[in-house]
């Protein structure tokens, strides 16, 4: 059976450091955001100065391995200066792609970078081959990121109707939310992806022990009470435990990661052309080996999609590093919807 | 300035739905959204039964406006939409794929497209927007920066009351909760006339779920800073429908009216909704 076409192992780099472990692991691209607030994933401790992310880039060219900078939140006007800097400053340091959510930052990257890639954040909520059509006519985009709303039917679907290549969540954290259209942490907290690059923000959490459990809470607003010896999960507004029709209940979702282990040979075979890993927020050595494992899996898959098996190891691998040390399909599979 | 009713959010019966709609007609609102805006798989009017609500408020003066769907993912619900942008009706686009289908013809921007900065104000103006109702995500403030920035001719509406639509999501939260899938839903959303209210373990009232949508427990009440919308440059205030179980609706409108015209300390009437009112979003109320 002759090989799938190139799929692009995309891995995510929090720092410098992540960087180097992705790229040596196996990655065929990495992503990254710039210490400015504009980037989804605004951790204290987190994202590139420009002269790191020069380095990083150098590092990795040189390993002819890819680097997009995400500049994905939608800039107010008081930041709008800042966000138009933030492109120039990727365009100017080499970057292989900028990925951009907010239709205006399209069109600007679109006016004075016309040669520098863009791709279409996840963040854009584009679930249809209309919307990507739009972003593809109005802005030129090469490549689109899709929401983790839809079923491996309907993936397969929107890669027929459209020309630009489209990249799908592997693994890591499940936003169940379409991405963008996401304000549960604006109401709670005042700050959300759109706005601020952040979800259920650190500054927000508080650890509370009672003699019941250890209560986790945000802005004030109990999220969930641990049970002594229970495993604590960070307070995610929609990880939380909640009454509905007077049960307590994950009444949004359990905590579990996305992975797409065990529907490489499908996703390949839709034409998916790249598979994201989320965590810019982990560790180095979280990075090394989720970017090793998927390394191992997608090479086994494109060269015998037919016969795949998740390889002995990654499966178990994946799963140590997994929130709630359990994993999910997530919207793929039609029943978790 | 205008007053607004934005589309019906919740799955009410035909009954109740042709009710709404016939008192609406009467009431001192100038602009009524019709249309699906959560959840596809509702369809208790047909197609002809919405023409008519639309025939009756048009002819007692309303503009109507038809809003979109917010999560467009499978092929028939993209066929649904260009059957609505065929009719020649002004549409309320809430995902990119109608601003695309709309191409060149008048349409209202929806709260669920993310627009965020003039840039992206000006651009969908030159795609024929011709109004823009802020994301719920920004407080009045916000809108005002962003309005100072607006094209000419280029009206702004905000939601000034209701339970605020935060989030939504591939899965069925009134569904899951009751323990079924979506596929299988029987369309349990009916139930629940504003919404089911998801409590914290210490009943605080926090979201309430709508198909698969997610809203804010609390109402979302502006009645107190009409006037400073006004300053700001909003044209339209938007009041999101709620049944007679939570609130008497019509005296919703008529204070909001009152307040338009400039009759000060004009109130509504309490909402029995567990959430009660609130201001905008949560962070900004009292918290321990």
């Amino acid at each position: 059976m002759p090989e799938q076409p190139g799929v692009e192992l995309v891995c995510p780099a929090g720092t410098l450091p992540a960087l180097h472990a992705a790229v040596d692991n196996g990655a065929d691209a990495v992503y990254l955001g710039l210490r400015d607030g504009l980037n989804a994933r605004n951790f204290p401790g987190l994202n590139f100065s420009l002269a790191d992310a020069r380095r990083g880039i150098d590092y990795a060219h040189d390993r002819h391995v890819r680097v997009f900078v995400a500049l994905n939140v939608y800039p107010q006007p008081s930041r709008w200066p800042a966000a138009t800097a933030a492109v120039d400053a990727a365009a100017d340091a080499g970057a292989d792609a900028v990925i951009l959510a907010d239709p205006g930052l399209l069109a600007y990257a679109a006016e004075r970078h016309p040669g520098l890639n863009r791709h279409l954040s996840v963040q854009a909520s584009a679930s249809n081959w209309r919307a990507l059509e739009f972003y593809q006519q109005r802005f030129g985009i090469r490549r689109a990121v899709l929401p983790r709303v839809l079923s491996l039917a309907q993936v397969r679907r929107v890669i027929e109707r459209v020309s630009m290549e489209i990249e799908v969540f592997g693994f890591g954290s499940l936003c169940i939310m379409v991405e963008g259209r996401c304000a549960l942490s604006a109401h709670v907290t005042g700050e959300s992806p759109n706005t601020h690059g952040v979800c259920s923000p650190a500054h927000a959490v508080r650890w509370q022990e009672q003699p019941t459990g250890r209560q986790a809470r945000l802005n004030g607003v109990l999220i969930d009470e641990f049970a002594p010896r229970e495993p604590a999960g960070y307070p995610t507004l929609c990880k939380g435990r909640f009454e509905a029709l007077g049960a307590i209940m994950h009444a949004l979702e359990e905590p579990a990661s996305l992975s797409v282990l065990d529907l490489l040979p499908q996703l390949l075979a839709a034409g998916v052309r790249a598979i994201k890993v989320e965590g810019r927020q982990r560790s180095p050595a979280y990075v090394a080996q989720v970017t090793r494992a998927l390394r191992v899996a997608l090479d086994s898959c494109r060269r015998d999609p037919g016969n795949y098996r998740p390889p002995a190891g990654c499966g178990a691998a994946l799963e140590r590093l997994a929130e709630g040390r359990t994993h999910t399909l997530g919207a793929y599979s039609r029943p978790w919807q | 300035m205008k007053l607004s009713v934005g589309p019906l959010l919740y799955h009410w019966s035909r009954p109740e739905v042709f009710a709404f709609y016939r008192e609406l007609a009467s009431q001192p609102v100038d602009c009524v959204y019709l249309g699906e805006v959560v959840c596809s798989k509702r369809r208790e009017l047909g197609h002809a039964e919405w023409a008519a609500i639309a025939r009756e408020l048009t002819a007692a003066g309303k503009e109507v406006i038809v809003s979109t769907l917010a999560l467009m993912e499978a092929e028939s619900e993209l066929a649904a939409l260009a059957r609505v942008v065929a009719d020649a009706v002004t549409i309320e686009a809430n995902d990119m794929a109608a601003v695309q289908l709309a191409g060149g013809r008048p349409f209202v921007i929806g709260p669920h497209l993310n627009v965020y900065n003039g840039k992206t104000l000006r651009l969908l103006a030159a795609l024929g927007a011709r109004r823009w109702v802020a994301p719920l995500e920004l407080d009045p403030p916000a809108v005002g920066a962003l309005l100072a920035e607006r094209p000419e001719g280029l009206e702004s509406e905000v939601f000034a009351y209701g339970r605020m639509p935060l989030a939504f999501s591939a899965r069925c939260f009134s569904a899951r909760v009751r323990r079924r899938n979506k596929d299988d839903c029987g369309f349990v959303c009916s139930e629940d006339h504003d919404g089911l209210t998801l409590y914290t373990r210490e009943r605080e009232p926090l979201f309430a779920l709508n198909g698969i949508q997610v809203q804010s427990a609390q109402v979302r009440n502006l009645i107190g800073v009409v006037d400073e919308l006004r300053d700001s440059g909003v044209e339209v205030v938007r009041l999101s429908p709620h049944s007679t179980a939570a609130v008497p609706f019509a005296a919703v409108i008529e204070a909001f009216a009152a307040a338009i015209r400039g009759e000060g300390g004009a109130q509504c009437p309490p909402n029995a909704l567990p959430g009660g009112y609130c201001s905008g979003l949560m962070r900004e109320e009292q918290r321990g």
